[in-house]
């Protein structure tokens, strides 16, 4: 689903700028193709821009620089109520003053459409999701959950070709949260929609995304299928966000082979302690520059095997999770080392103060650039 | 539930050891509830004192005025019956009746007493209400009332003839009796005839009804007016961001700050024909020395200078209802298909609503009684009934008919408010 070809983008930001006082940019250069049907989740710590993003898209909010493209006709000066575009909001938005009949009926309404058409449409939005019972009902007469589904309902009602999502699941509880996850999705698959969803929670975007661009700081830092997000992390701030990640900062050695190019070669990372480990070097200098090695907890082993990476470690504190155990050890003088040890059929029972090994793959650890 | 099945007699629940479970629950609150209602009491009777009493008190005496049946000396606060011989013949004589030769001696020997009172005044004022000129005839009458003698209806004519008129013994049978609807019949300019039918008075008397709808068509302009200037300034409020709404606010509550007095005379400065904005319209060429516009001391004055001091209080309660809108209800219906016209006319404004008629409802009433600024900028033609209140309160000293008039009014603002909760619904009305 990955794109690049800008030819057959659907939805597209190109060189998108955006300051809201004139001094400062809240969405800096943003460039972001979107496919037909594809569902794309704007992740972000809050403050990032990713909700100005969504804003600009719906209409709310102009550009202050570049163009937003929506099925290759630039929508910069085309009012929100002629874009098509259908929004799901965090607070819902439904309208307490009108029924949830009523609610769907709205946009059908405002387009024109006749009323047997009207009921037609609105009874089959409201089968869709599971609600058709409640058409009579206020929107306050409805739990958390209903309403989340009667807003979802309203945005597809009219049948558009995107629909954006702003943190709609954000308050709802968990449970329900990830229930909610695999609708949406379902509904995505079956209709075929182009999906925009904004979401700070990070094992929602995860579940739910063909690809993720995580934000920070206005600028899109990584744009990837959640996989290769979580496996392949392109810098600190993606490995710090996304999972659980330790961190080893220290500073290049040396590269195996020349050193022109850095990227996809293991480097020689001389670490804090004066140790030195591998690492694959993704986001480095050559010799000399500093670097932040990150390693994902589950990829590291508990063994006495010796490895490239071998260390001594000592166990700090060990937390019971049932299917796994959670071990904080020291490593490479870093208190905040975390290993996971699946609770498998003979794994290793470690105890608290004991001094073990710890060992991982020099592809496992990314040298990343420093924080 | 135990109990219910144990002990068949006793069907109500119980506590432990078999105290009925209601009378507990009773007792257990009781002393909270004391405490509750001790801290309500300075209040309540604070209300009781200056606002329910008073008001009862109103509603008294527009229909109960004994200025000819009772004399209270004033040093001594002793109260003495007066005209107790013609309420006699009143009593025993059905209305209509021509007044016979009794009937004038029992007047000739009220006015003697009068005399002695010295409550003539009195006396004679409560009949000039309803009949003008009657104050000189009771003082006359009873000055000479010793000097008189039989047959005494001769000796009254040859007084005054005034005293044969049947309309002056019809108001005089109605004033013996302390409890009359005279006044409220007056306050809608109606009155009785020497019959006793009811009927209106002359076309160029009547003045209350003319001024009870002037009133009621000022008022609800001056809302609609308020409405409509207030409605963008309690948007604007609702949306800025707070730093500068807080700001803006403090311009809305600032005529708050500042006296009734002073707000009014500076409108009577700006507007007055030698005023600000004649003067400036006369330097700019639009109109001629000759021709400056009179906006003051007429309709036109009035409802400019009210509808500037009532405005915050339209800007108040929209502000309060239009603060916790959510701004994505508006973005919602933008996104689903309306044009902003659209969205504000079905989504935002249907929300606003409380609001409007909470204010509305404020506005209106406090319009409806409003008194200094139509007072001092109404002239004679932008008076309103409450200018006409207070001119029987303390000119005329007639406060039966203040007191009649005070409750058409408030009867008035009694029924719009009924109208309001069966049409907006009370529930809905939302000041903060």
């Amino acid at each position: 689903m990955a794109m690049t070809d800008s030819g057959a983008a659907f939805v597209e930001f190109d060189r998108v700028q955006k300051s809201y006082d004139g001094e400062t940019l809240v969405v800096k250069d943003l460039n972001l193709q979107i496919a037909k049907g594809e569902f794309v989740t704007m992740l972000g710590p809050s403050g990032s821009g990713k909700t100005t993003c969504l804003m600009m898209l719906a209409g709310f909010e102009t550009a202050t620089h570049g163009e937003i493209r929506l099925g290759g006709v630039s929508i910069n000066d085309i009012p929100p109520h002629k874009r098509g575009i259908g929004m799901v909001f965090q607070s819902y938005a439904l309208f307490p003053h009108m029924t949830v009949g009523e609610n769907l009926s709205f946009p059908l309404e405002v387009r024109g459409m006749g009323k047997s058409e009207r009921e037609e449409k609105v009874k089959r939005a409201l089968d869709m999701v599971q609600m058709g019972d409640f058409a009579l009902r206020r929107p306050a007469q409805l739990s958390g959950g209903q309403q989340q589904r009667i807003a979802l309902a309203r945005a597809l009602v009219f049948e558009p070709q995107v629909v954006l999502m702003d943190e709609p699941l954000g308050a709802l509880d968990k449970q329900l949260r990830e229930h909610m996850q695999f609708e949406i999705k379902h509904l995505h698959e079956s209709l075929g929609i182009t999906v925009v969803y904004v979401t700070h929670d990070q094992s929602e975007a995860l579940t739910m995304s063909d690809r993720v661009a995580v934000f920070e700081n206005g600028r899109i830092q990584q744009l990837a299928p959640p996989a290769d997000l979580y496996e392949r992390p392109e810098n600190s701030f993606v490995a710090q966000f996304i999972g659980e990640n330790n961190k080893l900062p220290g500073t290049v050695v040396a590269l195996d082979g020349d050193n022109s190019k850095t990227e996809g070669k293991i480097a020689t990372v001389k670490l804090e302690d004066g140790a030195t480990c591998e690492a694959l070097a993704v986001k480095c200098g050559g010799p000399g520059s500093k670097t932040l090695v990150s390693i994902r907890p589950e990829r590291v082993s508990v063994s006495a095997e010796p490895g490239p990476n071998s260390t001594t470690a000592q166990v700090l504190e060990l937390i019971y999770l049932g299917d796994h155990i959670r071990c904080r050890l020291n490593v490479h003088g870093n208190d905040e080392f975390v290993v996971k040890v699946p609770n498998a059929a003979g794994h290793k029972h470690l105890v608290v103060g004991e001094t073990t090994q710890v060992t991982w793959d020099a592809e496992d650890a990314r040298a990343l650039d420093p924080l | 539930m135990v109990d219910a099945t144990t002990n068949p007699t006793n069907t109500g629940l119980t506590t432990a050891d078999g105290k009925p479970l209601k009378a507990a629950l009773a007792h257990a609150q009781a002393r909270s509830r004391r405490r509750a209602f001790l801290l309500v009491l300075p209040l309540l009777l604070f209300i009781v004192i200056t606002f329910i009493v008073p008001i009862g008190q109103m509603l008294k005496r527009s229909v109960y005025n004994d200025g000819f049946t009772v004399q209270r000396n004033l040093t001594t606060g002793e109260k003495t019956p007066i005209m107790v011989n013609l309420a006699k013949w009143f009593d025993e004589n059905p209305a209509g009746t021509e007044p016979d030769e009794a009937a004038f001696a029992a007047l000739v020997e009220d006015l003697k007493q009068l005399k002695e009172l010295r409550a003539a005044g009195q006396a004679g004022t409560r009949i000039n209400y309803e009949l003008s000129g009657s104050r000189s005839l009771f003082t006359q009458g009873a000055r000479k009332a010793k000097k008189l003698q039989p047959p005494y209806k001769e000796a009254l004519l040859e007084l005054n003839p005034k005293w044969n008129d049947p309309k002056l013994w019809q108001v005089m049978r109605s004033a013996s009796s302390n409890f009359t609807g005279t006044f409220f019949l007056a306050a809608t300019d109606r009155t009785r005839d020497a019959d006793g039918n009811i009927q209106s008075v002359e076309e160029n008397r009547q003045i209350y009804l003319k001024l009870f709808w002037r009133t009621l068509k000022l008022s609800v302009l001056i809302t609609v007016l308020t409405l409509i200037l207030a409605y963008p300034i309690a948007h604007l409020l609702a949306t800025l961001p707070l730093r500068y709404s807080n700001l803006l606010m403090i311009f809305v509550l600032l005529p708050f700050w500042t006296s009734l007095l002073v707000r009014t005379t500076s409108w009577m400065i700006l507007l007055q024909s030698q005023g600000v904005l004649n003067d400036a319209m006369v330097a700019m060429g639009l109109i001629s020395d000759g021709n400056r516009i009179q906006m003051m001391y007429n309709q036109t004055g009035t409802v400019i200078a009210m509808t500037h001091i009532l405005l915050p209080f339209m800007v108040l309660p929209l502000y309060s209802v239009m603060r916790p809108i959510n701004p994505s209800y508006v973005r919602a219906a933008r996104s689903l298909g309306a044009t902003s016209w659209t969205a504000f006319r079905r989504i935002y404004f249907p929300q606003t609503v409380p609001g409007i008629a909470a204010g509305g409802l404020l506005v209106f009433i406090l319009a409806v009684g409003y008194y200094i600024t139509p007072a001092l900028v109404g002239g004679s033609d932008g008076t309103l009934i409450s200018n006409l209140i207070a001119f029987h309160m303390q000119k005329s000293l007639n406060w039966s008919m203040a007191a009649a008039l005070a409750s058409l009014l408030l009867g008035g603002i009694l029924i719009l408010y009924w109208l309001y909760d069966r049409l907006v619904g009370i529930d809905n009305l939302k000041l903060g």
